[in-house]
């Protein structure tokens, strides 16, 4: 048998490791400064490209999609090559991959602060974005299966398929969440409407954390952890039949976001139905990690890079088990919409992405660049400072997120809500928040010591750019002879043909059917419910440009606590105008979906907003609300008007053929109104500044279900 | 809610996809043997024969002289099951 001579590309390794260090320390230090907003404030710093509504879009993605995304590429492409005994595919497609990466984090950074947004969580970059963002996983995806296809041991190691898997899974639900009408370069309206956005938005946002942030993990447990314990997986067995149970499973979950909210109840029964059900392929992950470590725990006391894996495995275990209770609507009814779920995403992300993250890199550092780690004590400090700021971080967050709902349900003797204003529960958990923000200062101080540490030992170091390997050439009348073009290889290979086939056809297919799908039959119709008229519309999109839906919700579940407090419950045919859907995860202030109906209590008028908008702390001396004075002082953009009309009257919104045309004139006559009642408040403003469009949509909410409206 | 249509079609592609790779792996052998695969990897270092001096201490240096010779009979192990 030949032995053929061969190098492993550690260079790029490398370079993701870098990026994944500094990216690590911007998405955490973006986490404290939110942290901080939410309890204080003056942290927003008066600007408007950084207040909460915008930092936080860009602590999530950065967190996931820059400090997790390139650990998970740096994690990937180094076990690849030496699962697979081979060089990666194309140094140029990692080249590309590498810096088209780098480039999409820093496009989110600068649109997301900018207020460019699609206003969709974890999916809210713009299309020209999102385009960059698709081309570059397909770069990553051929150079994978390329690595794949050259490779030396015919058997494909788990890690790999769960890479595999990972790579597809977020393909198809990229593309089919993105599809959006662009209006301008930085500004598109998604073609679904309502609660059919909620659902592909959700379906995705459930599957990010499927594809992104668990299966990707998963793999590189079943590299790093025997590598950093010298000891085999506790099952190969297990491990096989757990990813194929988890990722057949996974897809169907992601109704369980929206439950009690307006979507028919069997879609609501099928997430909760197939997230229950995930408890076992997710546990079946957890024990073959942790039972991975039978006979070497002795090991875990002296190596922190096991420390950390323990706890990643130890919290992934937690979250999903948790994950699927919170998917029980009466569990949900408590987590939705408070800091509970903050919490669980947090032991996720903090204690299974951090923890697998830093664990992977103790270890790979020093082996990439042949040195010892700089410093054993700092790891071990570190990993302490991580574990207590997790609870610190998370603990305070349940408890919040619990008082906070037991204070919304409270009722008093005469049947009335014991805490109408929503401001005092905000109030009540003020110090959980405090705790968190020195939960987070833990964590960050933790990862301080990590960044230091790890730059040490890479100076230490000596990375062989192109390690030297060998491995007997794969004998198997499928591998690729010499001289074969790789088309002519695929062709060889059915399977693989017809998986690449599957995949262009799901791209395709996609492209063709959606658009058919944007007006939707079946969705019970509310004759009452118009479209926005053109200074609503751009009102809305102010509201979206800057991230209101972070805080606010607009979305009524028939609770009667809710209903008590908001108004009538929220029904599905009025939201069939709203590109994209608003109906928000989290309430740090009040659910807005009746702000228009008369006589609710969320409804206030206009000089109210006036006043709220840009001096908030003299209406409410205790709001954590950022004030807005810009909102007074920015123009709206007449001259896109007519445009956004006809992107809507695309997308089935029923303005009478030409309205563009008059669109101009109606704002302006419908501002004039609101200019008017201002005036007659003591306020004078021009027309065209953003707080009357704003003041107008808010005016929009629930006002056309409203018996105002009826008369 | 007819967009439930294209998200269960999209789901059942996926599902079809990953189904085929499922029956390719079983029927190309890849899961005949659930054992080799579990140990392989921890011998994958560090096989050139004329390797470089290193600098300090790694983590596991200790077993390297095992691993590789482990190693050679390893791959031999595997040669029967990749000619399958």
């Amino acid at each position: 048998m030949e032995v053929q001579q061969f190098n492993y590309d550690n260079k790029i390794v490398k370079y993701f490791i870098i990026a994944t260090l500094i990216w690590g320390a911007v998405a955490l230090l973006v986490g404290l400064l939110i942290a901080l907003q939410l309890a204080f404030p003056a942290f927003n710093l008066g600007l408007e490209y950084t207040t909460y509504g915008r930092t936080r879009p860009l602590h999530t993605n950065a967190v996931i999609f820059a400090f997790i995304g390139n650990a998970m590429f740096a994690g990937m492409y180094y076990s690849l090559q030496r699962v697979l005994k081979a060089r990666l595919f194309n140094d140029l497609l990692s080249k590309v991959h590498f810096w088209g990466w780098q480039i999409i984090i820093v496009l989110a950074a600068l649109t997301l602060l900018g207020g460019f947004t699609t206003g969709k969580e974890y999916a809210e970059l713009e299309w020209p974005v999102d385009i960059l963002i698709a081309l570059i996983w397909v770069t990553f995806g051929a150079n994978m299966i390329g690595t794949i296809l050259k490779r030396r041991v015919k058997h494909i190691y788990a890690s790999v398929w769960w890479y595999l898997a990972s790579f597809l899974g977020i393909a198809v639900l990229h593309i089919v969440n993105s599809v959006e009408l662009p209006v301008s370069l930085l500004k598109s309206y998604p073609v679904y409407a309502g609660a059919q956005d909620a659902v592909v938005q959700w379906w995705y946002g459930h599957n990010a954390v499927a594809f992104f942030l668990t299966t990707p993990w998963l793999g590189l447990m079943y590299y790093y952890l025997p590598k950093a314990s010298n000891r085999p997986i506790y099952s190969y067995q297990l491990s096989i039949v757990h990813f194929w149970t988890l990722i057949f499973l996974y897809m169907w979950s992601g109704p369980h976001h929206l439950l009690y909210q307006a979507l028919p109840d069997w879609v609501q029964a099928l997430g909760v139905t197939f997230s229950i059900m995930l408890i076992a392929p997710s546990w079946g992950g957890m024990i073959n990690g942790l039972l991975t470590l039978r006979g070497a725990w002795d090991k875990v006391r002296d190596q922190a890079e096991l420390k950390f894996m323990v706890v990643a495995l130890t919290a992934y275990g937690m979250a999903t088990f948790e994950g699927p209770m919170m998917s029980l609507k009466s569990v949900n009814a408590i987590s939705h919409f408070t800091d509970w779920t903050i919490a669980h995403t947090h032991i996720a992300g903090m204690g299974w992405n951090g923890g697998m993250i830093f664990g992977m890199l103790y270890w790979l550092v020093p082996k990439l660049f042949r040195t010892p780690l700089y410093s054993k004590k700092m790891a071990n400090t570190h990993f302490w400072l991580a574990t207590l700021g997790i609870l610190m971080f998370a603990i305070p967050l349940y408890w919040a997120g619990i008082t906070q709902w037991l204070m919304l349900r409270e009722y008093n003797a005469n049947g009335l809500l014991t805490y109408p204003n929503f401001l005092e529960t905000t109030t009540q958990i003020m110090p959980m928040y405090h705790f968190r923000i020195l939960g987070g200062l833990l964590f960050f101080s933790g990862f301080l010591l990590f960044f230091y540490n790890m730059f040490k030992t890479i100076a230490m170091g000596n990375l062989v750019d192109n390690e030297a390997a060998e491995a007997p050439a794969l004998t198997d009348s499928s591998a690729r002879k010499a001289g074969e073009t790789l088309h002519r290889l695929i062709e060889r290979k059915g399977v693989v043909l017809t998986v690449l086939v599957l995949i262009a056809l799901a791209i395709g297919g996609a492209v063709e059917i959606i658009p058919m799908l944007k007006i939707e039959s079946n969705i019970p119709r509310i004759a009452a419910v118009t479209p926005y008229t053109p200074l609503e519309l751009a009102g809305r999109d102010i509201y979206v440009a800057n991230g209101c839906y972070n805080c606010h919700s607009q979305q009524i579940r028939p609770l009667r606590w809710e209903t008590d407090r908001y108004g009538e419950y929220s029904k599905i045919g009025e939201f069939v105008y709203d590109h994209p859907f608003q109906w928000g995860s989290r309430r740090t202030g009040p659910d807005l979906a009746r702000a228009g109906w008369v006589g609710s209590s969320t409804y206030k008028t206009a000089i109210w907003h006036y006043n709220h908008f840009t001096k908030p702390k003299e209406i409410n001396p205790q709001t954590i609300m950022p004030a807005y004075p810009w909102f007074a002082k920015n123009n709206v953009d007449l001259t896109d008007i007519p445009k956004k009309i006809r992107a809507m009257q695309t997308l089935g919104v029923p303005y009478a053929p030409g309205y563009d045309q008059k669109a101009v004139a109606d704002y302006k006559e419908q501002a004039q109104i609101i200019v008017a009642e201002l005036k007659a408040s003591g306020v004078d403003i021009a027309a065209d500044k953003e707080i009357i469009a704003m003041i107008a949509y808010l005016h929009k909410l629930g006002r056309d279900i409203s018996p105002a409206n009826q008369k | 809610m007819n967009i439930m249509f294209l998200l269960i079609g999209v789901s059942l592609l996926a599902a079809m996809t990953f189904l085929l790779l499922f029956i390719w792996a079983v029927k190309t052998g890849q899961y005949d043997d659930t054992f080799t695969p579990s140990v392989r990897i921890l011998f994958d270092d560090d096989e050139v024969s004329e390797k470089e001096p290193e600098k300090g201490n790694g983590p596991h240096k200790e077993d390297k002289t095992a691993d590789k010779e482990t190693n050679k009979e390893n791959s031999n192990c595997s040669l029967p099951e990749s000619q399958l």
